[in-house]
């Protein structure tokens, strides 16, 4: 809402420094976005009258005119316009002077003679034939005599381009603060200034309005009240200077005097007006109905609208001619033939005007205002207003009387002023007349310990509503701050503690954590080559994305991973080590939520990458989460993995993971063309078998004996077979295994490998003997021939 | 005897002040004290000496010994000290060289400064809760005072995936969630990702992060609002922050606020950084309306309460001077790195 502070000032005194009216003004909840002093970018350009005008020597179309600026002598200035008379008041750039979008004005030469300045046009001043409908746009702006015609003065004040405008964000809950008097009821209260408003007393010029319309409402419901006036021998023309400077000021486009008018009103009171032509009524009786099946409208800005049946509009026994609540058709607007015509002064369901603004696509100076519910007893004083305003301009004969169709039944809302309640509630102590004044200054009256609440403010509705009028009246800064009291304990929960532990471990081992989005496009499930028939492309879709590439919420976070991965790689960083705490959304039942599943996803690339470093993150990790006993599965039909490197991770026989080199068509669909390893672990499964317990175990009182293995086996023998064996046959003396060597090639027949490990055997409570740990390594031999492996001596 | 006893003296002397190899020491000392020693060997002719001889010249040879050893010793240090001090010399290392670092992972940003804000909060008692992003209409606004019409309530900003579930626009949905399972006294903080339509750019991103505080018990006031909210961005932004609570509406608190802080920049003048305004807006809050209250099952005549929202994205640009918010899920190293 942008307000012209000349405006404002019919209704409160204020004469403040702008800073510190929009200050107090914010402070008191009409909170300002900004202020502007209109024409504060002209500077140094006075009225001036041309005094003589002669043609250029050298130039058939410049005029070389002298020009009284209120200085001691006229000055020369050229000008290119051919609309210029002598005798003529026009704006004058002098010398050093600054127009709109930062132009600066110097003297300098046309054509061998001096120009001392420039004439401008309306457009060089910032301003449209609206602002001024006498004026012509392609030449230089004639001042008429709505401006001060005397030579020198400043141009800003000469033609009223030097008020105020002061921007308002206005919350969804104050639809009274969408206007002039709203503001200056505000402004009233947080000064402590009188508010000024009058009635508007509408002579008339005698006549029964029901001689010329009638109205009939048929839904009651969604038209809470209809009201209509009608003036007769309308002169249709433009609107006064100091109509259209206001109107400008506060962002309408003034268009005639008649639709001026409306827009005034709506401006002053809140009130959205609208006027047509009586002689577009047919059998001049409007109907307030629900629109029909496909019923059509074209609307002011010339676009035909589909209606629907829930949609209200007013009407006549043919067709629609207006929105109800968001905009007129163009067969019942105001043309230069109006003789007659209807205010019509209404106020519509809000969420009604809402819907149907939405469904239209059309969303209006008047539809913004209804869709935050009006108050029905503006009603007859914005079409007063206007009717004043129509006598008051001497452009027509308001006819007697008004119609009036209200169905509004709604009772004031009523709280009592509970004032220790409201001092407990606001940690102050103020004494109930001191809210009583509050409340007076925003013209809530309290009548016998009731706060009643005006029908402008639908807003109150309860104590805490009214504690928030007394709370900003007061002033927010003005209640103290005291700390909270009593105990409380906070801490993280268990699944806080292990979110915290994957994080530090994660970081400790060199990844770097990252946040993406969680909803993508279903195209990346192609990417990472999911089958058409997986489950997982079954995905929670957003009916209104922005576009198909945050169409859906992920079931799987690989390609959000991959993307980074993707992003780095082509960015030019040479590795990466990456994680995430990824959020995947799989969907339950229709119109149940979906199931939020955290997913740990790690991935990485880089020269010092391979899938043992992976794996060896993942080792780290489970190890300090405490999650123990897992078995690395081999996995050749996973699509989006290298069929050759990828392991299911299993948890007592359950899959809680995936790891492994990510196949390279995948990766090439995301534009790598390096290898890239990726792990992915269920939050879940991994935190239900975690454990924090630290058990200690004393250290060692015996020597230990090690012993090495050597085993040649076939080549798709997976180590994990080999160390089953040795594990098998050791048990719990066996302190250490480490795999040191895995040998291919020259004195190994092809097909085969030679794998070596080396075993650390103690016992607790005594020293291992020769013979003990001999037979442990005879049994671990033959344990390994059995499963087709050779032991090299 | 006795000059030959001297002459050992000073023989040994001589040869251990010549000697700079602490190999030769061994040598010296063999040749003068071991068994086949000089002094030895004279030792040994003791016999032929008369008793009234025998024991000054066996005293004579004692101090000769104890000398002798004395000054190997004394020698030995020195040799020794002097060697020390060579190698170590030669070890010399050039320290300006770079050390042999061990690469760590950085913390994403948003989580850096959410963890910090966590433990401000578990500090001042506060439990940390989470819940669903894909929410129940319900949830997200008519348990919120938004029913259906509410003008509020501008469905263009709000991702739908069926008509009663939607991506939370609002971390506020854990207020009712809380409330439903949790009873009085309250105090938690849900931090989470929401939602809304906004197209990308360095301001505006479809989903971004908000932190929702409640604290609801008997007797809470808006001077504790006021009060917490107050001590909490003075952690956050440092003592010398000049917080103002401004009047603002959201329809499940009432009286509602937001709370500015004076821009750092220009100390409430009006700069760019702070669009000219002097303030900058942190977060918004309010004391919770009865009707939420009602709508949980908590009685409003019992009990208060306040609730808060902070902007996670907007606090951490600001702690950064980040100037694009695009970078924080692009994820690119470069930046990641930096913290």
């Amino acid at each position: 809402m942008d307000l012209s502070m000349r405006w404002l000032k019919d209704y409160v005194d204020v004469d403040l420094p702008p800073r510190a009216f929009c200050e107090g003004m914010t402070m008191s909840g009409s909170k300002v976005e900004g202020y502007e002093m209109e024409g504060a970018e002209i500077s140094n350009v006075v009225v001036g009258q041309v005094l003589e005008m002669e043609r250029h020597p050298d130039s058939d179309h410049l005029w070389v005119c002298k020009v009284d600026v209120g200085g001691e002598a006229p000055i020369q200035i050229i000008t290119g316009a051919q609309n210029v008379h002598v005798g003529d008041y026009v704006p004058a750039a002098l010398h050093n002077s600054t127009l709109p979008g930062g132009v600066k004005i110097k003297k300098g030469k046309l054509r061998g003679l001096e120009s001392n300045g420039m004439l401008c046009s309306l457009g060089e001043l910032g301003l449209t034939k609206h602002d001024f409908p006498y004026a012509i746009e392609d030449g230089i702006f004639i001042l008429g005599e709505d401006c001060t015609l005397v030579p020198g003065t400043p141009i800003c004040p000469a033609i009223g381009l030097d008020d105020m405008k002061v921007e308002f964000e206005i919350t969804s809950n104050r639809p009274d603060c969408l206007s002039i008097i709203g503001l200056a009821r505000e402004a009233a209260a947080t000064f402590d200034r009188p508010l000024k408003v009058e009635a508007p007393v509408v002579k008339g010029c005698g006549g029964d309005i029901h001689d010329y319309l009638s109205v009939e409402v048929l839904n009651g419901e969604l038209c809470q009240r209809y009201m209509a006036g009608v003036v007769k021998n309308v002169k249709i023309g433009p609107s006064p200077r100091w109509m259209r400077e206001r109107l400008r000021a506060c962002g309408v486009r003034p268009i005639s005097n008649i639709v001026d008018i409306t827009n005034y009103v709506m401006l002053e009171y809140g009130q959205p007006m609208h006027a047509f032509d009586l002689e577009n009524v047919r059998d001049h009786k409007i109907i307030v109905r629900n629109a029909k099946e496909g019923e059509t409208i074209v609307t002011l800005d010339d676009v035909e609208r589909k209606l629907s049946p829930e949609m209200l509009v007013i009407g006549d026994s043919t067709a629609p001619s207006a929105i109800a609540g968001v905009m007129g058709s163009e067969m019942s607007g105001i043309n230069d033939n109006t003789h007659t015509i209807v205010f019509e002064s209404a106020c519509f369901k809000g969420s009604s005007v809402r819907l149907t603004a939405k469904k239209v696509g059309l969303r209006t100076e008047a539809s913004a205002r209804y869709e935050k519910g009006l108050d029905p007893n503006t009603c007859p004083i914005a079409l007063a207003r206007a009717c004043q305003l129509v006598e008051q301009l001497g452009i027509g004969e308001v006819v007697g009387g008004v119609i009036d169709v209200n169905n509004n039944t709604k009772e004031p809302v009523k709280i009592p002023l509970d004032a220790g309640w409201m001092n407990r509630f606001l940690g102050i102590d103020i004494p109930e007349s001191q809210m009583v004044e509050i409340l007076r200054k925003l013209e809530i009256p309290v009548e016998n310990g009731m706060v009643i609440a005006p029908s402008f403010r639908a807003d109150l509705e309860s104590k805490a509503d009214v504690a928030e009028e007394i709370a900003r009246i007061y002033g927010y800064n003005n209640i103290p701050t005291t700390s909270l009291t009593g105990l409380a304990e906070g801490s993280y929960t268990p699944r806080q503690q292990f979110d915290r532990k994957i994080h530090s471990t994660l970081l400790a081992l060199g990844l770097s954590e990252i946040i993406t989005y969680s909803f993508i496009s279903p195209r990346l499930y192609d990417k990472i080559l999911m089958p058409a028939d997986s489950p997982l492309r079954n995905s929670v879709t957003i009916r209104n994305p922005l576009g198909e590439d945050t169409s859906i919420m992920r079931t799987t976070a690989l390609p959000s991973m991959l993307d980074i991965l993707a992003r780095n790689y082509n960015n030019r960083n040479p590795q990466a080590r990456l994680y995430e705490i990824a959020t995947e959304y799989l969907p339950t039942q229709p119109d149940q939520l979906p199931v939020e599943k955290p997913d740990v996803v790690l991935g990485m690339y880089g020269k010092e990458e391979d899938f043992f470093t992976l794996k060896g993150a993942v080792e780290n990790l489970l190890s300090q989460l405490g999650v123990s006993g897992c078995e690395y599965v081999p996995c050749k039909d996973e699509p989006a993995y290298h069929p050759g490197r990828c392991a299911k991770l299993v948890l007592n026989g359950k899959e809680v993971g995936i790891l492994g080199e990510i196949h390279p068509q995948a990766a090439s669909n995301f534009g790598i063309d390096t290898r890239v390893y990726v792990a992915q672990l269920d939050g879940d499964a991994l935190f239900e078998a975690h454990s924090t317990e630290k058990k200690y175990h004393p250290l060692p009182k015996f020597p230990a004996s090690t012993r090495d293995v050597a085993v040649t086996c076939d080549e798709e023998l997976p180590v994990a077979e080999i160390e089953k064996v040795i594990r098998a046959n050791t048990g719990r003396l066996l302190e250490k295994l480490e795999l040191f060597d895995v040998y291919r090639g020259s004195q190994i027949p092809q097909g085969k490998k030679s794998v070596a490990y080396s075993l650390v055997l103690r016992a607790a409570d005594r020293t291992l003997t020769v013979e003990e740990c001999d037979r442990m390594m005879n049994n671990i031999f033959s344990g390994l021939e059995s499963i087709g492996g050779e032991i090299r001596k | 005897m006795k000059s030959a006893l001297e002459a050992i003296r000073a023989a040994a002397h001589e040869q251990l002040q010549n000697t700079a190899d602490l190999k030769d020491l061994e040598e010296i000392r063999i040749k003068f004290l071991g068994k086949k020693g000089e002094l030895t060997a004279i030792l040994k002719q003791m016999g032929k000496l008369t008793p009234e001889e025998r024991p000054v010249m066996g005293q004579l040879a004692n101090e000769v010994r104890a000398f002798i050893e004395e000054e190997l010793a004394t020698r030995q240090k020195a040799l020794q000290e002097a060697a020390t001090k060579e190698k170590l010399r030669q070890e010399t290392l050039d320290v300006t060289m770079p050390g042999k670092t061990r690469s760590l992972g950085h913390k994403h940003p948003l989580t850096l400064v959410l963890d910090e804000v966590k433990e401000i909060f578990i500090g001042m008692g506060f439990d940390i809760v989470q819940g669903p992003e894909v929410e129940l209409d319900y949830y997200n606004f008519e348990a919120l005072n938004l029913p259906k019409d509410h003008p509020a309530r501008d469905t263009q900003d709000t991702f739908y995936i069926t008509d009663n579930i939607l991506l939370r626009t609002q971390t506020s949905p854990m207020q009712v969630r809380t409330m439903e399972q949790r009873k009085p006294p309250l105090r938690i903080i849900a931090p989470g990702r929401v939602y809304r339509s906004d197209a990308v750019d360095a301001t505006h991103s479809p989903v971004f992060h908000q932190i929702e505080g409640l604290v609801v018990d008997k007797g809470i006031t808006m001077a504790d609002l006021k009060g917490c909210l107050e001590a909490i961005v003075k952690r956050l932004y440092g003592q010398d922050a000049v917080v103002r609570f401004r009047p603002h509406h959201f329809p499940f608190t009432e009286p509602s606020a937001e709370v500015d802080i004076q821009c750092f920049g220009c100390h409430g003048e009006g700069c760019r950084l702070c669009k000219g305004e002097g303030w900058i807006e942190i977060l918004g809050c309010g004391m919770v309306h009865p009707k939420v209250l009602s709508n949980c099952g908590i009685d409003p005549e019992v009990y208060s309460g306040f609730a808060f929202g902070i902007g996670l994205e907007r606090l951490v640009m600001g702690r950064y001077s980040i100037d694009d918010l695009r970078l924080f899920y692009e994820n690119d190293l470069r930046f990641l790195e930096q913290f």
